[in-house]
């Protein structure tokens, strides 16, 4: 009998690493932009029914990139602990600290359990305030390591390239149309400086919106989603 | 409550069970002393001893009439506990979700209690599958949460829900708005254009039956609604009628295609004031044609 390999643990968690940043870097990406009265959230994903982003709970929403059945899992996680303690408590205290705080830990004990593969996602659990300035939006990666994000965030792919954009040309208080402009511009620019046409068949478009009662999630489609690009574009 | 983490501080399996989309199925598994129906093993026999019925507020009667367009649902605002009004601005008619309302007459802490929980159920259901139940879907989903409850029923703390909504799927506006009651054994009955439920029941369907017509308005419904609770109130003692110098009104609310709306405050108050004066000159309200 050979004595197994000794791998240390810095290698070990280098190629889990590895492993969950090259399955996220295949998918398209996703951006999540304050605008004057929420927060928007854009993805490239040429499905209807099988969606990026989500409502979680009253002023809460999820959007993610990875591998589906992964943060499908972790989205209906977060449903049920929303609804769990709201029901338990009351509804007011459901926050989005609580959601992304369970999916920190679930994530992290994912990462370093020796029995399952990391997961390939990335997620952003966002939360509307009352004003702009009670907005929180919490970026989680594969490993399970929470940051708390202000105006913007991208994720997936190309990452890095669109948060380059984002930071030249995001501008606060924004209106809805010249956020998801933006954003969309974003999105369709390769990093070799080609840029893509997006039409909204090929975007998923939410927002929490602060103005829209008890449930602020609402999702753009259809001609809606088709006027308000065509207002960003014509804006410009 | 069970912890939300164990483990390596990690979500519980049933969080990440996948096909099951009800809420109160994922309360099961999880948290099963939440669930109102659970407690009724920790009773045995009537509750508060032999014959002598628990002294806990009784919610008491809910109406519902359906128009050209919709559904109108109303509750008067007592609760009794025996001879004794428990609370007098009680509110039993609730929003349960987008196009649909809910009533409920019987022991109130349980069905308020219920309600809740048929709200988050509802709501539950959208956002894991990301549409809405159909209309009898919800109605079916509410009998089962009743049915869970007869062990409770049969130790007398029944809850009696009326529920009524817009049925999205129904292409004909006019026969859109449907109403269904439920027995304690959690019977589900499709109702025809009105029903009451609750101690004052029979009087206000026996207004009903006179008020009702094919043509009716919204407006129609809900005056139909406040005669029908009025005259609940007129003939049983547990049925509270418009208290003018409180300034409590019964609280109405109805279910269009546009979805779910509460009669505003002072809206009713006008249409209560109008209902009053009509009845001082004749105390038992309009007269039917013959």
């Amino acid at each position: 009998m050979s004595a197994p390999f000794y791998v240390s643990p810095e290698q070990l968690m280098k190629d889990r690493a590895d492993y969950a940043r090259k399955g996220i870097a295949r998918g398209r990406s996703n951006v999540v932009l304050q605008y004057q009265d929420g927060i928007l959230f854009v993805a490239e994903n040429t499905s209807k029914a099988l969606h990026k982003i989500s409502e979680v709970y009253d002023r809460i929403a999820f959007a993610a990139v990875g591998r589906y059945n992964e943060f499908e899992n972790l989205r209906v996680a977060g449903v049920r602990l929303a609804d769990l303690t709201g029901y338990t408590y009351d509804r007011r205290d459901v926050t989005g600290r609580t959601i992304a705080n369970a999916y920190a830990q679930t994530l992290g004990a994912i990462f370093s359990g020796a029995g399952e593969k990391p997961y390939e996602v990335e997620i952003v659990v966002a939360e509307v305030g009352d004003t702009a300035d009670g907005d929180t939006i919490y970026r989680l990666t594969y490993d399970g390591s929470v940051a708390e994000e202000h105006d913007y965030v991208a994720m997936g792919g190309q990452a890095e390239h669109i948060t380059g954009v984002l930071r030249e040309r995001y501008e606060e208080g924004a209106s809805l149309a010249a956020a998801l402009h933006l954003a969309v511009s974003a999105l369709s620019q390769q990093p070799d400086g080609e840029s893509r046409e997006l039409a909204a068949d090929q975007l998923e478009v939410a927002a929490l919106d602060r103005t829209r009662g008890r449930r602020a999630f609402r999702r753009f489609v259809g001609p809606q989603l088709t006027a308000l690009l065509a207002q960003g574009a014509g804006a410009q | 409550m069970a912890s939300a983490t164990d483990g390596f501080g990690r979500l519980p399996e049933a969080f990440h069970q996948p096909g099951v989309h009800s809420f109160t199925d994922f309360l099961s598994m999880h948290a099963p002393d939440l669930l109102p129906g659970r407690r009724a093993a920790a009773l045995s026999g009537p509750v508060g001893g032999q014959g002598a019925p628990l002294e806990v507020p009784h919610g008491t009667t809910i109406v519902a009439v359906t128009f050209n367009g919709g559904v109108v649902m109303a509750g008067d605002r007592r609760a009794t506990m025996g001879n004794i009004i428990a609370q007098r601005d009680i509110e039993k008619v609730f929003q349960a979700d987008e196009h649909s309302c809910v009533g409920i007459a019987g022991t109130a802490g349980i069905a308020i209690e219920l309600v809740r929980l048929f709200q988050v159920e509802l709501e539950h259901y959208e956002k894991l599958q990301g549409a809405t139940l159909s209309l009898e879907g919800k109605a079916n989903r509410l009998s089962m949460m009743i049915r869970s409850n007869l062990p409770m029923a049969m130790q007398g703390l029944a809850v009696v829900p009326l529920y009524a909504g817009y049925d999205l799927l129904v292409a004909d506006p006019a026969g859109a708005g449907r109403i269904f009651s439920f027995d304690v054994t959690g019977g589900r009955y499709e109702e025809h254009s009105f029903h009451a439920v609750g101690s004052g029941s029979m009087f206000a369907r026996g207004a009903l039956k006179k008020f009702f017509r094919e043509d009716f308005t919204r407006d129609d419904a809900v005056r139909a609604c406040v005669e029908a609770l009025y005259d609940a109130a007129d003939d049983d003692s547990a049925t509270g009628g418009p208290d003018l110098t409180r300034r409590i009104f019964p609280v109405v609310v109805s279910c269009t295609v546009e979805g779910f709306s509460r009669v505003p405050e002072d809206a009713l108050g006008e249409l209560v004031g109008r209902v009053v004066e009509d009845r001082m000159n004749r105390p038992g309200g309009p007269a039917a044609r013959l």
